[in-house]
């Protein structure tokens, strides 16, 4: 009885024309609890009503995906035609379709294996293809990350002299075999000769300072001028870090070109310019978006991935690991940025394969050996100190002091950045690459721990004072009574070369925070984890220093008095050193485990866990404080690249009907008719509108879904058709049923575009939660969602409309906190233009977990699972 | 056909990778000058502090035998030699230097090619001043057809590297709007 009314209802509901104009809804929708019923129970019943058209059963139960999509498949695999399927320059990817069309095509490929020795061998190379494929990322990696390190070093000691006797080795290269046995002349050689000593003839005074200051500007400007012009005119994809556009890259967008051969090599090779012209900024981050190009170039050798976008961003993930490993040398490290931070979809199946190739390119690296210290990077540390537990102070503040700088920096860098992307100085971007260089060469070249290369920085910081130290770091005054004088210990009252070095790490502390600021962004190839971690070693080994002169100073404070005797090892500035560089990258970055591991693998030590992640994780709380973005997320806010981070929680209680668009005062959605449209007229909605999707209903009578076609696919089959098949005119209908509608005799042959039809659209009811509709396209990764009301469609929900709504809700909730530029500015500049969407707009996939529940989830990670289950749950809720 | 010829960069690249690989790997051909062993001893007593460099082998790298001449007399030595810190260290001179030499003569081939692009290039496509517009609409208005074309009309070598160009150019020229013009990425 109630379900004959409710019946009824629904039927009543189905004779509405206008879908658009949805304001007596709420009559409607006052049952909710009751529609519930009229879905499980009645659905048939109302689809059997006015089943005219066999077909339509697909398209309403979404516990059927599983079937429909698989009908739609193999309709799909009988007549391909050839575009169909892909996407368009910057829009994104739809997982669950990605997904579907891995599955049949494995499922094709094992049920011929037992065709022929060919066919076994076909399955045996698609089987392979993954692991083969990282394997050559990790081998590329690995070879292009030790050409970069061996090119950086050659050519940033360019900047001081040159090698007489090989042009190509680098300072300490050069003077691999010289005999100079004192300490004094330890850093001289004779075959390596400054600019002075070239071109004036003397190595001392005034005169050769001022060569040596004048050539080191002109190489650092011509390199950073050269790099600049390269990027302009070969690639300028690849300037920036690249984690940002990465991150975006595998949470499903498309952007043509950014992971290509030519963003490859300029990267590789601008990327040495940019390190060796001086300027603060470092290769790591780049080096992750140079072994994604090589993991993107090698996934097109093989099918499998080259053909399947959800497929390929595995191989990016593995990739990307792979590039921290070879720029850290921490190969697990990698494998945990990856899943940290930039992965968004990460399956076990990755997890290993990243592994994989982190190893493979750590292996690489290690056997060219670019550093000559059988490590993988410059700044490897070996320490064999205890730390104390009071040490624990020094280390939290140093945690402060990270996340401080990194909210600074955040804020400082992105409205610098705002000020270059929205005002006239942003035209001028060779100029101002060649200012910053200029700046920075002029005002580095005074101070020693400027001049040199921040790596170098890094190690010097890091490195324990023993006896065979000769920087100024580790000049103490010698102890007064003999036998301890020779041992070079800490704890011993800091010299004159100790003071010295002080202000002139405080110098160099300043100006690395200020150039960082406006070097990241420039228009070069620029990462952003070594000028942290300099920032980070300078603050750390300062209060090093400090604390070890207080601990000398004040040996019989009842802090020091029990770990601290006289002339003992107690404190170790370098783990100041390191401590704080980790502190400051985590508040920059805001990564927690990663980072820890990463710095634990630079160091070798399980010892120094607790001080690293103490510090970690206060600089991620003092960070937090101030501004829940790391820098990446801040930068792709910035550029409002479609991404929907998993780390920020919905909170707020709007409606599906409320998100959907048309709003109210829109024109009515664009919908398509299965079996009534011409030709001409689908042609002329989709060039009259910029949609890029159609929902397909029953009739304009009945309003109810059928299915969804995209804008890309129509326009590819209808061209195709026209090329390929005999009698389609203007006038030719199009249909999207399994049988031709029956037309008058004299008409033209119906055009069938069954094979384009997503079957099984995601559709929600109008009044789900918000909540439950962005983890649905988080988990999911949907390209889009359709609002129902039963069973007939009223709007449509894409990943930009959400995205939209929750800058509206931020703004509403904190107005205008972090951005000074109106809100028209920041609410996703790059969709409005690059991809003319609204309604059924480019809408992006995305499967954002957690790290922590990407591991949980993902073994069973089955989209028409989760789809059966979701609508279950939606219509429970319902 | 594209993907045909993507497939063979790639195996350009990967060959110039592994090529680079048993350089650096495989030819471990360790010449006179790639190893050393240095011993690096601080101040004793009144004896300043000595940095010995010698070639040996790995089990031989320590104070024993490269420091010499030793400085101390003979009961003294032991206590000297503990101070000392030796370091066996190998590099490839021979990867660094292809290394470089691959790094240059890339670096180079690029900046004659950018000089082209940008000084004679101009030049040479002056004469034919109707054909860059109509390019243009062609290729912004359909992609599709306008690389079907492009394999119809590519016989040549030379017409198919010269469409290649073309299509890069583009490309590139998109890039540029978007990241330097419109500061829709990267900024």
């Amino acid at each position: 009885m109630e379900s004959e009314q409710l019946y009824h209802r629904g039927y009543c509901r189905n004779s509405y024309n206008s879908i658009a104009s949805a304001s007596s809804d709420e009559e409607l929708l006052d049952g909710a609890g009751v529609i519930m019923d009229f879905h499980t129970t009645e659905d048939d019943n109302l689809l059997d009503g006015d089943a005219a058209s066999p077909g339509s059963n697909y398209a309403m139960s979404n516990g059927g995906g599983a079937a429909s999509s698989t009908t739609h498949l193999l309709d799909f695999l009988e007549e391909p035609i050839p575009g169909v399927g892909t996407y368009d320059d910057f829009h994104t990817i739809d997982w669950v379709r990605e997904k579907c069309k891995d599955r049949e095509r494995h499922r094709k490929i094992n049920s011929k294996k037992k065709e022929s020795a060919w066919e076994f061998t076909k399955s045996l190379y698609d089987a392979w293809s993954g692991w083969l494929v990282v394997t050559l990322t990790g081998l590329a990696s690995g070879a292009l990350a030790g050409l970069i390190d061996i090119a950086a070093d050659w050519m940033n000691d360019l900047k001081e002299g040159v090698c007489l006797s090989a042009m190509w080795f680098n300072h300490e290269q050069c003077c691999w075999t010289s005999n100079e046995t004192t300490f004094a002349e330890r850093d001289k050689c004779p075959q390596w000769k400054s600019w002075a000593e070239l071109i004036l003839g003397q190595a001392e005074g005034p005169g050769s300072y001022i060569m040596n200051y004048f050539m080191y500007i002109y190489w650092a400007l011509s390199f950073a001028f050269l790099a600049v012009c390269l990027v302009k005119v070969f690639a300028p994809y690849a300037c920036g870090s690249g984690i940002p556009e990465i991150k975006t890259i595998l949470s499903g967008f498309i952007i043509r070109g950014y992971l290509g051969k030519w963003t490859l090599m300029i990267k590789t090779i601008t990327l040495v310019l940019a390190v060796a012209s001086g300027l603060s900024l470092g290769k790591e981050g780049p080096l992750v978006h140079v072994a994604c190009c090589c993991g993107n170039i090698f996934s097109y050798l093989f099918p499998k991935y080259s053909k399947n976008e959800a497929k390929k961003r595995e191989v990016l993930s593995a990739a990307s690991a792979a590039g921290v490993s070879v720029a850290f040398g921490a190969p697990i490290g990698g494998v945990l940025f990856s899943l940290e931070e930039v992965s968004y979809y990460f399956p076990l199946k990755t997890l290993w394969r990243s592994f994989f190739a982190a190893l493979v390119a750590a292996f690489v690296l290690r056997s060219i050996n670019p550093f000559g210290n059988s490590r993988l990077v410059l700044f490897y540390v070996e320490y064999h100190t205890p730390w104390y537990l009071f040490e624990l102070i020094p280390f939290i503040l140093l945690g402060v002091f990270g996340g401080l700088w990194g909210a600074f920096f955040i804020r400082a860098n992105i409205a610098w950045c705002r000020r270059r992307k929205s005002t006239r100085f942003g035209k001028f971007p060779v100029l101002e690459v060649i200012l910053v260089a200029a700046i920075t060469a002029v005002v580095a070249f005074p101070n020693p721990y400027t001049r040199q290369n921040t790596s170098e920085l890094i190690k010097e910081l890091f490195t324990d004072c023993g006896p065979l130290e000769s920087s100024q770091l580790c000049q103490y005054r010698l102890q007064m009574n003999g036998s301890k004088a020779s041992e070079g210990g800490p704890n011993r009252p800091a010299g004159p070369g100790v003071y010295s070095a002080m202000w002139q790490l405080c110098l160099a502390l300043i100006f690395k925070i200020i150039m960082t600021i406006f070097t990241f962004g420039l228009k070069v190839p620029s990462g952003l984890f070594i000028p942290s971690m300099a920032i980070g070693a300078i603050a750390g080994r300062i209060v090093g220093i400090a604390v070890e002169q207080l601990a000398y100073y004040h040996h019989d404070w009842f802090l020091f008095k029990e770990w601290c005797e006289v002339g003992a090892d107690c404190i170790t500035p370098g783990l100041y050193a390191m401590v704080g560089a980790a502190a400051c990258l985590g508040g920059v970055t805001r990564m927690t485990v990663s980072l820890v591991v990463i710095v634990f693998e630079l160091t070798g030590g399980l010892e120094y866990i607790v001080p690293l992640m103490a510090a970690v994780m206060t600089s991620k709380w003092v960070g937090d404080a101030f501004g829940r973005e790391g820098i990446y997320e801040a930068h792709i806010r910035l550029n409002g690249y479609p991404f929907l981070d998993a780390k920020e929680e919905f909170t707020h209680t709007t409606l599906a009907r409320e998100v959907m668009r048309p709003r109210r005062s829109d024109p009515p959605l664009a919908v398509l008719t299965q079996d009534d449209l011409t030709v001409e007229e689908l042609q002329s909605v989709i060039n009259e509108t910029s949609y890029n999707g159609f929902p397909v209903i029953v009739s304009k009578e009945s309003q109810r879904l059928v299915g969804f076609a995209l804008r890309r696919d129509i326009t590819i089959a209808i061209e195709n058709a026209r090329r390929k098949q005999e009698g389609i005119v203007l006038s030719s209908r199009v249909y999207f049923t399994q049988h031709a509608p029956t037309l008058p005799a004299d008409s033209p042959r119906p055009l069938k575009l069954r094979s384009i039809l997503d079957m099984s659209p995601f559709t929600v009811t109008d009044h789900t939660p918000m909540e439950i509709v962005v983890d649905i396209f988080r988990k999911l990764g949907l390209r889009q969602c359709l609002v129902t009301h039963n069973g007939i469609v009223l709007g449509i929900i894409t990943k930009k409309n959400i995205l939209e709504h929750l800058e509206e809700l931020k703004q509403h909730m904190e107005p205008l906190v972090t951005s000074p530029a109106p809100i028209t500015h920041v609410t996703l500049p790059l969709l409005p233009t690059l991809a003319p969407v609204s309604l059924g707009s480019a809408s992006f996939g995305g499967l954002h977990e957690t790290w922590c529940e990407k591991l949980l989830t993902v073994p069973g990670f089955k989209p028409q699972a989760f789809f059966s289950l979701f609508s279950h749950f939606l219509f429970s809720l319902c | 056909m594209s993907s045909s010829r993507k497939g063979s960069w790639t195996f350009v690249v990967a060959a110039a990778v592994t090529v680079f690989l048993l350089d650096g790997v495989f030819v471990h051909a360790k010449s006179f000058e790639d190893v050393r062993c240095k011993c690096i001893c601080p101040p004793y007593r009144n004896i300043t502090g000595h940095i010995y460099n010698r070639n040996v082998s790995q089990k031989d790298c320590t104070c024993l035998h490269v420091v010499e001449p030793m400085p101390v007399p003979g009961h003294d030595v032991e206590a000297y030699c503990l101070l000392c810190e030796c370091k066996y260290e190998e590099r490839s001179s021979n990867t660094i230097k292809v290394t470089i030499i691959i790094y240059l003569s890339v670096v180079g081939a690029l900046l004659l090619y950018m000089l082209f692009l940008l000084l004679v290039d101009p030049l040479i496509r002056k004469h034919d001043p109707y054909t860059q517009p109509l390019h243009n609409e062609e290729d912004s208005e359909e992609m599709r057809p306008q690389v079907d074309n492009s394999q119809a009309r590519g016989n040549t070598m030379l017409e198919r590297v010269e469409g290649a160009q073309q299509r890069w150019k583009k490309q590139v020229q998109e890039q540029r709007k978007t990241v330097f013009d419109r500061h829709k990425m990267l900024s």
